[in-house]
């Protein structure tokens, strides 16, 4: 096994953490502002992967109106989600809000099955970005470095939304508490929407890059990669942006150092693995790593 | 400035508010007393808007020559921009958010910037500690701290009328006189203050009028002076100081 190698490894892993992290950003920003563990967001990720197969491969439309498109696209679906479904029942408890949130999940992978088939496709990006690079001993596909760049940027955009703007202010008031955010002033109605949307369309562009990173994608996609991400949430700490950012890398990193430094025949366990790190850090630091609340004095 | 006419408050399926009247004019201090229970906390949030009353009408009147408002059924957001601000009991500050923001939240729904800038400046001259503190999280400030940040960031709306529910909560001696000093002062400089208070001897101190609820009702209402005089209020409100 040689530094290469290892390098290599390491480098997967952050192109994976990067989709892990996106993905677990809506989920805290979610749970942050109403409380709920929304369990269809993993599907907006396979939403927002067909919608860049139907753009892209199906109409042609070039690749960086495509990722603007999805991102769009992916917010719409956010804010309808939350009109239709989980604005209706707020206020009830919260296992109200997680089992509408599963029926949604469920209603759109059938969906998705009714209508474009249960049948996995081909998801093949253009030659451009399947090309591949070598920097000393790693290798990349031009996908792999959109991936990781474009994460990080839409993270550090999001980031300054969140905490550089009147909306984000007015957001993290609402987490806080609602009841003293409408006396505010600040309607709560449009900041729950304005979670909802940036956490979804980041949800969105994650499915482009999953089906750019793994080539074929299907209507129950985005399973996996929605519990994947809720671990990475909830290792970074529920509620909290940056700590799902850092639960997304370390849970993409040591899946991937977990298939490639130990022997072949434990691969199939990876998802294990993922839960097993879950339980480790919980054991740690229950509260997940950026969980701890300031207290209140009294 | 606000007048409430027999209001009916339920909260779930308790009936709070069995009819209470109250009447606020502009430039006073009402105090409102009354044991835990009484409704109090109930009446003020429904003032703001965070509950609805089943029958009757809370009319507001934001300035002298604008005309009356009902705003019983009016959102939070609404009454808030008319201009009634409330600091709740337990302040409700943001603790995650900075000592800064805080003040600034207050400000949301403004959007003269160069005098919400004044504003903050103003408001860091009465609680010079804000200032200091700007940049830190405000939950870390103490009890008392973060209470002049509520009645500061209550201030940043500008508020024709300020709602205070229990300022003195939890808070040592010195500083609630220092602070009863300061709300003192900023309603001499025109705000209009509506205040439940437990401390029923400092309410009826600062306090212009005052009421007394019971169970839901009014018992007693009149001018701070004569209630701290009357024997009945002297016995169950003030500890039984002569």
């Amino acid at each position: 096994m040689t530094g290469g190698y290892i390098a290599q490894q390491i480098a997967n892993g952050f192109v994976l953490g990067s989709m892990y992290a996106l993905v677990a950003i809506g989920f805290s920003m979610i749970y942050g502002i109403i409380r709920l563990i929304n369990f269809a967001h993993g599907d907006i990720v396979m939403m927002g992967a067909f919608i860049t197969l139907g753009l892209f491969q199906t109409l042609g439309i070039p690749f960086p109106v495509v990722a603007v498109a999805v991102l769009i696209f992916g917010g719409g679906i956010g804010i309808l989600i939350e009109r239709g479904t989980f604005r209706p029942i707020r206020g009830a408890p919260q296992v109200t809000g997680f089992i509408a949130s599963l029926g949604v999940s469920i209603m759109l992978q059938n969906l998705g099955i009714m209508l474009l088939t249960a049948q996995p496709r081909n998801f093949a990006f253009p030659d451009y970005l399947q090309k591949v690079v070598k920097i000393g001993s790693v290798s990349f596909r031009t996908v792999d470095g959109v991936i990781m760049v474009g994460a990080f940027c839409l993270m550090a955009l999001l980031m300054g939304l969140v905490y550089r703007t009147k909306i984000g202010m007015a957001m993290r008031a609402t987490a806080e508490n609602i009841d003293m955010a409408r006396l505010m002033g600040i309607n709560i109605n449009r900041t729950i929407m304005a979670a909802f949307a940036m956490g979804s369309a980041l949800a969105g562009i994650a499915g482009l890059m999953w089906g750019g990173k793994f080539g074929q994608i299907d209507p129950l996609l985005g399973f996996v990669p929605g519990l994947k991400s809720f671990v990475a949430a909830v290792i970074g700490g529920v509620g909290s942006i940056p700590g799902a950012i850092l639960g997304g890398y370390i849970l993409g990193l040591s899946e991937v150092l977990f298939v490639g430094l130990l022997p072949p025949e434990y691969s199939a366990f990876r998802d294990a693995f993922v839960f097993l790190t879950l339980i480790l850090i919980l054991l740690v630091l229950p509260n997940g790593i950026f969980g701890k609340r300031i207290e209140d004095r009294p | 400035m606000l007048k409430i006419e027999e209001i009916h408050v339920y909260r779930g399926r308790t009936y709070v508010l069995q009819g209470v009247s109250l009447e606020v004019q502009a430039g006073e201090i009402v105090a409102l007393i009354g044991a835990n229970g009484a409704g109090k906390t109930t009446l003020l949030r429904t003032v703001s808007g965070l509950l609805r009353p089943k029958t009757g009408s809370i009319l507001f009147q934001p300035a002298h020559d604008s005309t009356q408002i009902d705003i019983s059924h009016a959102s939070p957001e609404r009454i808030v921009e008319l201009g009634i601000s409330h600091c709740p009991e337990g302040r409700g500050i943001f603790s995650r958010l900075s000592v800064k923001e805080n003040l600034m939240i207050g400000a949301y729904l403004r959007t003269d910037k160069d005098e919400i800038i004044n504003d903050h400046e103003k408001v860091c001259r009465i609680f010079p500690i804000l200032k200091d503190r700007g940049e830190q999280a405000a939950g870390s400030l103490s009890g008392g701290e973060q209470e002049m940040l509520a009645i500061g960031r209550a201030l940043m709306s500008r508020p024709k009328l300020l709602i205070l529910d229990e300022p003195s909560l939890g808070l040592g001696p010195i500083v609630v006189e220092n602070l009863f000093q300061v709300l003192s002062e900023i309603n001499s400089r025109g705000v209009t203050m509506l205040l439940v208070e437990q401390n029923a001897v400092l309410a009826l101190e600062l306090a212009h009028r005052a009421y007394v609820l019971e169970v839901g009702c009014v018992a007693l209402s009149g001018k701070s002076r004569d209630l701290a005089g009357n024997e009945k209020v002297q016995i169950a409100y003030m500890g039984g100081i002569a």
